[in-house]
């Protein structure tokens, strides 16, 4: 149950309402809170802060926490910069509905483990704002727990040339990913992002420091890269699937995303 | 809780509880084109528009729809009729109760795209459950009404 909702004027207010009101919640688009049973006393909801935006700086491009996934998938200036990366890894997220209002920062700040925007994005040299918190690498936010509730304003990603590919695999069209990897090469060597472990995405360093070592990459190189990353990586089990079904995968998906970004 | 939404062209006062969705909101007051399917955010059957995009009423908050514009079924009378005709034609509008959230789902991707492909049209409506029959035949009338080979 939902007791009461605002919409603040200014992030400052929205903090306000956050830390001083308990059992206060920000929402993205509202649609994890659909499915949960949690009694919430205040909803505060970002809509009217101008967070909705995709812009270009001299070195990043900047996306407001409030844009849409429907938003990130169109966006000309994430093609050019990013390839098909970004647009890859949610369009296969429930339908084109749902995408019209779920958000990136309702995505990102929960670090949801089945998130596929995240598992792209730790591929790429990505940040976060978070008001009160400040700038951070979104891996370290991912691994650190972050001092008290806040509010994530943006996330700033660095242009750079990459190459790249987005790989999951699901049960039917629309579902969570089983699994779900990101390999990218920029002039910074590959990266190797694998998320829905079940556990939130994580970088695979072995692995990219093995591609990083190797002047030619073929499909042996690219196997054996596959196989670093199963063993350094943790696999758990859930409704979706096994820790073994799951590493297999990852041997597979990740094989092939190197060989994607290679070819 | 009180807003002033806009419901097919027209200013509306709803009443409502924080924690309602639209769905029952609107539902409430008469738009009965609105349909609960699965409330879960997965079959699309409770498909409106907000602002010319199709978005699910079983999960948008009623309160986020104040200044934003809402169409129903009931707002766009004459296309939906040429929609529902098109699926009879090709014998896919069987029980029929998909066929709102897929009415409004081919507006929305019209406003979008007028000139899809194929593929662009298979995801645009991934999310649309259809129970009766297979999706051939909904394809095959999506692309007449947009005139698209």
């Amino acid at each position: 149950m939902i007791n009461d909702y605002i919409r603040p004027k200014s992030i400052r207010e929205a903090y306000e309402f956050l830390t001083n009101r308990e059992n206060s919640q920000v929402i993205g688009g509202g649609a994890f809170l659909r499915l949960s049973s949690k009694d919430i006393d205040l909803i505060i909801d970002l809509c009217d802060l101008d967070l909705n935006f995709i812009k270009e700086t001299d070195t990043a491009v900047e996306i407001g926490a409030m844009t849409t996934f429907r938003e990130i998938e169109k966006s000309d200036i994430l093609k050019k910069y990013f390839g098909n990366l970004i647009s890859d890894s949610v369009k296969e997220i429930v339908g084109v509905q749902f995408k019209n209002y779920v958000t990136v920062g309702g995505s990102i700040y929960p670090k949801y483990g089945f998130s596929d925007l995240i598992t792209a994005l730790l591929a790429l040299e990505c940040k976060v704002v978070l008001y009160k918190s400040g700038e951070m690498r979104l891996e370290d936010y991912l691994k650190e727990k972050i001092d008290g509730k806040d509010i994530l304003i943006k996330i700033v990603l660095a242009k750079e040339s990459t190459l790249s590919s987005y790989k999951s695999l699901r049960k039917s069209n629309g579902d969570f990913s089983i699994l779900n990897v990101a390999v990218t090469k920029s002039k910074n060597g590959y990266k190797v992002a694998v998320g829905a472990r079940p556990e939130v995405a994580m970088l695979a360093y072995e692995a990219a420091e093995f591609l990083n070592s190797n002047s030619f990459v073929d499909e042996d190189i690219a196997l054996k890269a596959a196989e670093i990353c199963c063993e350094s990586l943790s696999f758990g089990s859930n409704y979706l699937a096994s820790s073994e079904y799951r590493k297999e995968l990852c041997r597979v998906l990740v094989k092939r995303a190197i060989m994607e970004v290679v070819k | 809780m009180k807003a002033i939404v806009n419901i097919n062209n027209q200013d509306r006062e709803l009443i409502f509880e924080p924690h309602e969705y639209l769905l029952d909101v609107l539902r409430r007051y008469g738009f009965l084109s609105v349909r609960r399917g699965c409330d879960t955010t997965s079959c699309s059957v409770c498909t409106i528009l907000v602002d010319g995009k199709p978005v699910h009423s079983c999960s948008y908050l009623a309160a986020r729809a104040e200044g934003h514009k809402i169409t129903t079924v009931e707002g766009v009378e004459e296309e939906a009729r040429k929609i529902a005709k098109l699926l009879m034609d090709e014998g896919v509008d069987q029980c029929g109760y998909c066929s709102p959230g897929f009415v409004m789902t081919l507006i929305g991707l019209k406003n979008e795209n007028e000139n899809p492909s194929d593929e662009e049209i298979l995801d645009y409506f991934m999310g649309n459950l259809c129970r009766c029959s297979g999706y051939v035949g909904q394809l095959t009338a999506i692309k007449k009404y947009l005139g698209v080979k």
